[in-house]
């Protein structure tokens, strides 16, 4: 048997080796193409819905169409339609998607319906338009449980202000009232969704040992392992999941979702492999959607824009019973320097679907109404505004004094200027005809952390494979795992194989919270590492004296095939990394800046972004393409927060009103125009021995303001609710004529 | 979706004979029925596929305008040479709608025939008069932004979202049906009608008639401009849209030809306003004035009620671009 050995890192303190800057394979950093990219577009890649076993049922969800409690439904009369096998209404079912990293079952059903929209049966049958059919037909009788609330700024929501999460440092009123300067402001964010292009679905499959394989669409396999596990009852080995290819995630498959519950209950009473696709609309009500924000913001400042006071107040809603809220102040704690600080939070328990993580929570709404805040303050104090954030940069944690990883604030926002040649000026100065012209600017701030992850890399004379549940969701995750492992032990991609999304390999970090890419690559880096130093002990050098590349081991001027080092053995190694206090010691973060130009229609309101430029700095660059590839999303969704999206809940009864992709606006590609990327690549030797940081989310964590500030530097409108639909804007155009 | 029979008609008659039965639809494009037999929302027994008829080409007329069969697609009249050269206004109004794949897919008589998108009409756990008569509007009170101001009933506030039909409308175009009765035409004008208390009938087509072309009469002439105003770029419908064929000679409008979308149950014509530009000098105050004449009656429903300014405001931008002489 192939010996496997173990490298562990407990990451407590800073790795200043930074092995990778030694090593020959130059493929990492590139913008090498994603080794399964050909199977993608070429339908090869077999997506969660698409695999076929033999006997496949089809499930099709039935959701409530108001609140209440359960008592009774027309299963039997449904059970005799054409095809039908078989109508699951069990208390097994799960109320909404489980939160990200729960690990557990979410809120199981229990015969009431908390929120229109919520999943209460799922009618299986011979083929899909049977089902679906069959499921439209279902009806659940629900007896109203008396009135509820909806909107979260309604007098009557239950409002908890839990007491963790409020701060106040120094004399914060004080500091308001004597500041040179001052704003106190609300702002709106509106109710979001992922809206990742695959919909959920899962294919269930059991065994006669009574262990279930799930096909799914999901981001980490390893805690949704143990959310079947915990919802069927089952001990977690029994449970297998498989995500090979994810078609999108942006939070919405964190957590197990209703459809996989639904096909593994169905697919064991029938004895037969089930499927469940979720619809569109049930992706959007029972996926958890990125909750509607109030945010009340107030800065002062002294006469030189000196920030003498922070404070964001925001209120947020929930579902009641779930345990997350949008941690709106996320990136305020420590994103300006003051010494008089007021932070508080307030979670709305209204009967709207249930809110969850959706792509960089916290700081993608919390740091774009804050930069819009920013750029009022600086206005009123007569500073451009990008003056003004210098001014204003910390040198350490503001609130708890802890130093930075690193502090790049200031170089991205003054690169980042450069670049798109940013000069101040007053609004409404530049005109084409209808259109107001001018430019807006924003900095971006995002948390940095990684996850426990573990990762096997197998090593050979011809090549190597990597093996872990990692998943892909689009974001880059085979390509980059490739080129770490190519590029520590010395083999072109090619000869790379990388398995991911399978929870018999071992349990990676999974896709979320953008500590994907730095975890399990830390994970792969240290089997490598491991490797690399078993393969030295075997030549009798030093690991640092070793060059692997092309194959070969180098050393003392020698050049050896590595099969010829291995004696043709298959070699294994496994990398552990669990974080430790070096997450904790500093504060990591990801820092950037943009900037954007759009036009203003003076007739109508209509916003066009014409240039929008972004610098970041996120670490080491891992691949050039897919790091660009991801902050091109996060700048396309900050458009979208903040000109197209919001989803509309009915004030009746809170259901989602625009549950579909022709009625929720995401930016379409004549929305979006040339994007500039550009990166301050770094070594933070604070983030892991590879110096790689989280890139997904940075750049959705403030471009909005960037596209709102220039709409007032164009027209002079200040637009505080977003997104900034034509209407607002034409509203303001004119209060001012 | 509900199981249903199939038929591919081999000629109109049979289309038409089979059409005419209870619970039957045509079919062409099917990029607006299927998604709602899908949802459920229609749920015919029978299709008749009428993609196999000699429905297509486009055709000069003797009076110099245009015969567009029924199954023109919206990407081949677009991009006709004829309507890009003549009728300039219906080629701007079809690239404004829908996206590249839903132009190539949809039909000329399909597009004047797609149903609305009220949110609520799409979805049967809301009550909605256009679905199911009787059962009530969930718009009025409800999400209505994208809804209509002209037009309405207190049974129903949903809007035509087609742009092709603006256009036509404007254009004063014809429809071309062939009933079990034979073959009729009947003056876009008149072709649709007024949701009163009978929202689910929508158009004056009797059973089984089946539109077979859309005539054009000939060019206008002037300036076409087709302004849509929406909340994003491009796959939205029109929360406002304005379709004009203005002619200015000797510093006077002679011609005005005007169609809104966004506004009403159906494409919005109104001679009136018409009336009150032709022969006078093009000024803001006359824009104003056109603008009182349209909006007269309009009523808002709270999320819609930014549209009566928007199109005040649109409308003068799209008379001003029409009317300028530096062009």
């Amino acid at each position: 048997m192939t010996l496997e050995t173990t490298r562990h890192l407990k990451h407590d303190t800073p790795d200043t080796d930074r092995r990778l800057d030694g090593m020959a394979q130059g493929v990492l950093g590139t913008d090498m193409d994603r080794p399964e990219g050909p199977l993608k577009v070429s339908g090869q890649a077999t997506y969660a819905a698409e695999a076929h076993p033999e006997g496949l049922a089809y499930g099709y969800l039935v959701v409530a169409a108001t609140i209440g409690r359960i008592t009774g439904s027309n299963a039997q009369d449904i059970m005799a339609m054409p095809g039908v096998l078989h109508v699951v209404e069990d208390e097994r079912m799960i109320r909404n998607a489980a939160q990200g990293m729960a690990g557990k079952s979410p809120i199981q059903k229990q015969g009431q319906v908390w929120y229109v929209g919520q999943p209460v049966a799922c009618v299986v049958a011979e083929t899909f338009e049977q089902a679906r059919h069959a499921a439209q037909a279902m009806l659940v009788t629900i007896e109203p449980d008396g009135t509820h609330v909806f909107d979260p700024e309604s007098p009557e929501a239950e409002v908890e202000t839990p007491e963790k999460k409020q701060l106040l440092q120094g004399d914060f009123e004080g500091a308001m009232t004597s500041a040179a300067f001052s704003i106190d402001n609300n702002y709106r964010t509106s109710s979001m969704s992922s809206a990742a292009m695959e919909p959920h679905a899962s294919i269930a499959q059991w065994d006669e040992d009574g262990a279930v394989t799930l096909r799914g669409s999901y981001q980490l396999l390893r805690f949704n392992k143990k959310e079947l596990a915990d919802v069927l009852d089952l001990a977690p080995e029994k449970v297998r999941i498989l995500s090979p290819y994810v078609g999108g995630g942006f939070g919405s498959k964190l957590g197990l979702a209703p459809e996989a519950v639904a096909a593994s209950l169905a697919a064991k009473a029938l004895a037969r492999p089930v499927s469940v696709v979720m619809h569109r609309r049930q992706v959007f009500e029972t996926v958890t959607r990125r909750s509607e924000t109030k945010q009340r913001i107030r800065l002062a400042c002294d006469a030189e824009g000196k920030l003498a006071a922070i404070g964001h107040e925001n209120l947020v809603s929930q579902l009641p019973g779930e345990v997350f809220s949008e941690p709106v102040a996320q990136g305020t704690h420590f994103q300006y320097a003051a010494p008089n600080r007021l932070v508080g939070h307030h979670i709305a328990r209204i009967r709207r679907p249930a809110a969850g993580s959706v792509r960089a929570p916290g700081e993608a709404v919390g740091v774009t109404a804050f930069e819009i805040a920013v750029d009022e303050l600086a206005k009123k104090a007569g500073i451009d505004p990008l003056e003004f954030r210098l001014r204003n940069v910390p040198d350490k944690h503001p609130e708890n004094g802890k130093p930075f990883s690193s502090s790049t604030m200031e170089a991205t926002l003054r690169e980042g200027a450069k670049r798109f040649g940013w000069t101040h000026t007053a609004p409404r100065q530049r005109r084409e005809g209808e259109w107001w012209i001018g430019t807006g600017m924003a900095g971006c701030v995002r948390v940095n952390s990684m996850i426990e992850a573990r990762a096997r890399v197998v090593l050979t004379g011809q090549g190597v494979r990597v093996e872990c549940d990692m998943t892909d969701i689009g974001t880059g995750s085979y390509a980059i795992l490739t080129q770490v492992a190519a590029e520590m032990l010395g083999f072109a991609p090619a000869q790379v194989e990388t398995v991911l999304g399978d929870t018999d390999l071992p349990p990676a970090s999974g896709s979320g919270g953008s500590f994907g890419a730095a975890s399990t690559s830390t994970a792969v880096y240290l089997a490598c590492m491991e490797l690399r130093e078993r393969l030295a002990a075997k030549i009798g050098v030093k690991e640092t004296e070793l060059t692997l590349k092309d194959g070969h081991a180098i050393h003392d001027n020698r050049k050896t095939p590595l099969g010829e080092v291995l004696d043709d053995e298959e070699w294994r190694a496994l990398g552990h990394l669990e974080p430790g206090k070096a997450g904790q010691d500093v504060r990591q973060a990801t820092w950037g800046a943009v900037f954007a130009e759009v036009a203003v229609s003076d007739i109508t309101g209509e916003t066009r972004v014409r240039r929008m430029d972004g610098t970041f700095a996120c670490g080491r660059i891992l691949n050039l393409k897919t790091a660009r590839s991801q902050c091109h999303g996060g700048m396309i969704w900050g458009i979208g927060i903040a000109l197209t999206e919001a989803l509309e809940h009915d004030p009746r009864d809170g259901h989602m009103v625009n549950r579909d992709l022709a009625e929720y606006h995401v930016p379409v590609n004549l929305d979006v125009p040339q994007l500039g990327v550009h990166f301050l690549e770094e070594r933070d030797d604070w983030a892991n021995p590879l110096q790689a940081k989280g890139i997904g989310e940075l750049a959705i964590c403030g471009s909005g303001s960037a596209v709102i500030n220039a709409i007032e530097n164009a027209c002079g409108v200040r637009v505080r609710n977003l997104p900034a639909t034509l209407d607002q804007v034409m509203e303001g155009l004119i209060s001012q004529d | 979706m509900r199981a249903f029979d199939y038929l591919r008609a081999g000629d109109t008659a049979e289309a038409v004979r089979e059409g005419s039965h209870d619970d039957t639809r045509f079919i062409a494009g099917g990029t607006n029925l299927l998604d709602l037999m899908k949802l459920e929302v229609m749920a015919p027994g029978k299709l008749v596929d009428i993609t196999r008829l000699d429905l297509g080409g486009i055709e000069e007329t003797e009076a110099g305008g245009l015969r567009i069969g029924a199954l023109v697609t919206n990407s081949d009249l677009a991009a006709d040479a004829r309507v890009r050269k003549g009728w300039p206004v219906l080629s701007r109004a079809l690239l404004a709608g829908a996206s590249g794949q839903l132009r190539n897919k949809a039909t000329t008589g399909g597009n004047l025939l797609q149903r609305t998108r009220c949110y609520y009409f799409y979805d049967r756990g809301e009550p909605c008069n256009k679905r199911e008569p009787g059962t009530g509007c969930a718009a009025k009170d409800g999400m209505n932004r994208i809804l209509a101001i002209l037009g309405t009933s207190e049974h129903c506030i949903a809007t035509h979202p087609s742009d092709m039909a603006v256009a036509m409308r404007c254009l004063g175009a014809k429809v071309e049906i062939e009933g079990t009765r034979g073959r009729r035409e009947v003056a876009l004008d008149a072709f649709y009608r007024s949701p009163g208390d009978t929202p689910h009938i929508e158009t004056v087509l009797e059973a089984g008639e089946l539109i077979t072309a859309v005539i054009l009469p000939a060019p206008a002439g002037g300036r076409q401009i087709y302004r849509k105003v929406r909340d994003r770029s491009s796959y939205a419908f029109a929360l406002v849209s304005v379709a004009a064929v203005v002619s200015v000679e000797d510093g006077r409008i002679t011609q005005a030809q005007l169609a809104f979308g966004g506004l009403g149950p159906m494409p919005w014509r109104d001679a009136e306003v018409e009336k009150a530009l032709v022969g006078e000098v093009p000024s803001k105050a006359l824009f104003d004035r056109a603008a009182d004449i349209l909006l007269a009656e309009a009523k808002g429903h709270g999320g819609n009620d930014f549209k009566i300014p928007l199109t005040r405001r649109t409308l003068a931008a799209v008379l001003t671009q029409a009317t300028e002489t530096d062009q």
